[in-house]
């Protein structure tokens, strides 16, 4: 097993608010909106410096989507900021019909996605959102890991054409991934070569996915580690390389296990090479207050249930 | 710049292309495409700058055109086609299969001098904002003109847009309400009525003015106070009839969504003045 450490810890927002303000300097068409969030979406440092590239809209997400689709028209490329909940479920016509069927450029950038938003609880705690973006046609879906992917994913959404959802989170987790990476749409990461079970791992569960793979390795087992960064369009390539050496398969996303990463997983495997696949997720339910640890422990989500989940579906392949 | 008498006359064959149109598709949405015939040829004809030879998505430069109430997109089309973004005989295709002419209007069919989707209502005034604030950082001062229902109003988000457009000044927008008082289950006023319109953009800062929405004279005027109107932006409450120019089809909802059969079609059509030529 590869050996993965970190020296310091950091929300991946912040990623996305270090990376806005380097593309205020270098791109002069990129526009922040921001739905009164400022401050939790860390957009301060972006208001500051390019006050006439910042958009206050208040508490009215639905206008916020819209407008962002109307600043396209004059070539802008505007990034919208707010939780992921305000960011999808509360504005889904919005995005399917001024955003995804029009075509537009607009990039909807998701903080405190999943259960590690915490104390809130479920109304804020969205385990929808990969599943609702995924199915709009033309809609390219990224979950980044720490705050470099994270930072890294952000300035790749600006030069990429088209729509865009970005979903990042509130918590500091360990920053393991390279400071300058390249990060390259709809490509997966191996994060650890391995021959017996591929750990398919998105957001926040990568790390989780590392230490259950150094757990793995004590007791011999082999875990090829894989980040799907990108769900959509979904690396099916990788997938199934790395499925056709090692037999079986563990997806982990701090996300319903219905409509995530682990069903798109499920189809490309059934369509094309039918393999064990076992899913941690949490299992259609929703969310409840806790600190982001409690929390992800009590529905299952850590580095233990990946373990077991690993031994389950490496069963399975030798039945 | 055309005189309002060739105006009328375009408009007349506006409303020909209409009927046709719903005619030959056996549905859509005639009433307000009808009603709005003027508001179309005015500013395609003679307000908006723009470039139907060379449609560029981005528009910079030109005057642009939102339809937010997208059902009464044969109106657009039939405007569109007549002032030359695409060839009038394609107007025959709309709401068929393998169609650029969709029940409600898309970029994503790739049609000349459509920018935005539009037909789940309510979004078209945000999305005007959005063009006239990129205008604006653009350094651009061309305008940026919106449509909407009046039944649209009934929707929250044209409300966080109001709040939004006078707060930001955003005084290069002009929109207008197709004032017609009907909506598909009947009158405004029995299905949710609006109360004092006018007073409610008012109060939200706006510049408001009321005109009949078929004059063109008074429509022009109104333009023209709303591009001098600095520091907020304006909405223009044009009175009209639903189905405007065919007498049976005038003052009711009961055309909102119904295409004419055979018969009605040519009674309305006798009523009609083909000027530039059926397509």
């Amino acid at each position: 097993m590869k050996k993965y450490t970190f020296t310091e810890k950091k929300d991946t927002r912040s990623g996305f608010g270090d990376a806005m303000t380097e593309l205020g300097k270098s791109n002069p068409n990129v526009v922040a909106l921001c739905a009164d969030l400022t401050g939790s979406l860390k957009l301060e440092k972006f208001q500051q410096l390019y006050p006439e590239r910042f958009f206050q809209v208040g508490i009215a997400e639905a206008n916020m989507i819209s407008i962002a689709a109307g600043l396209t028209i004059g070539g802008k490329i505007p990034f919208t900021a707010t939780f992921a909940n305000f960011s999808t479920g509360r504005v889904y016509d919005q995005i399917r019909q001024s955003v995804a069927y029009s075509g537009k450029n607009v990039k909807i950038c998701a903080s405190h996605a999943g259960l590690t938003l915490g104390e809130d609880g479920a109304t804020h705690q969205i385990l929808e959102d990969l599943g609702l973006m995924k199915m709009l046609p033309e809609m390219v879906v990224i979950n980044p890991c720490d705050y470099n992917q994270t930072k890294a994913a952000t300035k790749a959404i600006a030069e990429y054409v088209g729509p865009v959802y970005l979903r990042f989170g509130r918590p500091a987790i360990p920053v393991f991934t390279a400071a300058d990476q390249v990060f390259e749409i709809g490509k997966a990461w191996t994060v650890n070569e391995g021959k017996d079970v591929s750990i398919f791992a998105t957001g926040h569960m990568v790390w989780e996915a590392i230490k259950a793979g150094e757990i793995l390795a004590e007791k011999g087992i082999d875990a090829e580690i894989i980040n799907i960064h990108t769900i959509k369009p979904l690396d099916e390539k990788a997938i199934l390389t790395s499925v056709k050496k090692t037999g079986c398969a563990v997806s982990a996303e701090e996300h319903n296990i219905l409509g995530g990463l682990g069903e798109s997983i499920a189809r490309t495997l059934s369509v094309h090479a039918p393999a064990p696949l076992e899913m941690i997720g949490t299992q259609d339910t929703f969310g409840e207050s806790g600190t982001p640890d409690q929390l992800m422990e009590k529905y299952g989500l850590t580095a233990n249930n990946i373990v077991e989940a690993s031994l389950k579906a490496i069963e399975r392949k030798r039945k | 710049m055309p005189e309002h008498k060739e105006l009328e006359r375009i408009a007349s064959q506006v409303r020909r292309d209409v009927l046709r149109m719903v005619h030959g598709a056996k549905g859509g949405h005639p009433g307000g495409a009808l009603g709005c015939a003027e508001l179309f040829v005015l500013l395609y004809f003679k307000v908006m700058k723009h470039n139907p030879a060379k449609f560029s998505m981005d528009g910079i430069g030109e005057d642009i055109f939102i339809l937010s109430n997208g059902h009464i997109s044969a109106g657009l089309y039939s405007t569109l086609a007549r002032a030359g973004y695409f060839p009038v005989k394609e107007l025959a295709t709309h709401r068929k299969i393998n169609s650029r002419l969709q029940g409600h209007p898309t970029p994503h069919a790739h049609l000349e001098g459509v920018r935005i989707a539009s037909g789940s209502l309510g979004q078209g005034l945000s999305v005007g904002i959005g063009a006239a604030q990129a205008k604006k950082l653009n350094n651009d001062n061309t305008n940026v003109f919106v449509l909407m229902g009046d039944g649209e109003q009934q929707e929250g988000q044209v409300w966080e847009a109001a709040m939004y457009a006078a707060h930001h000044k955003v005084d290069n927008l002009i929109a207008f309400i197709d004032y017609n008082g009907q909506q598909i289950d009947g009158p405004l006023k029995e299905v949710m009525d609006l109360g004092d319109l006018g007073l409610k953009y008012k109060a939200f800062g706006w510049e408001v003015i009321e005109v009949i929405g078929h004059e063109f004279a008074a429509l022009d005027d109104a333009i023209l106070v709303a591009k001098q109107t600095k520091g907020k932006p304006t909405v223009i409450l044009m009175k009209t009839n639903m189905g405007q120019g065919v007498d049976f089809m005038a003052g009711t909802h009961k055309w909102h969504g119904v295409a004419p059969n055979d018969d009605e079609l040519q009674r309305a059509l006798a009523q009609l003045e083909e000027t530039l030529g059926d397509y």
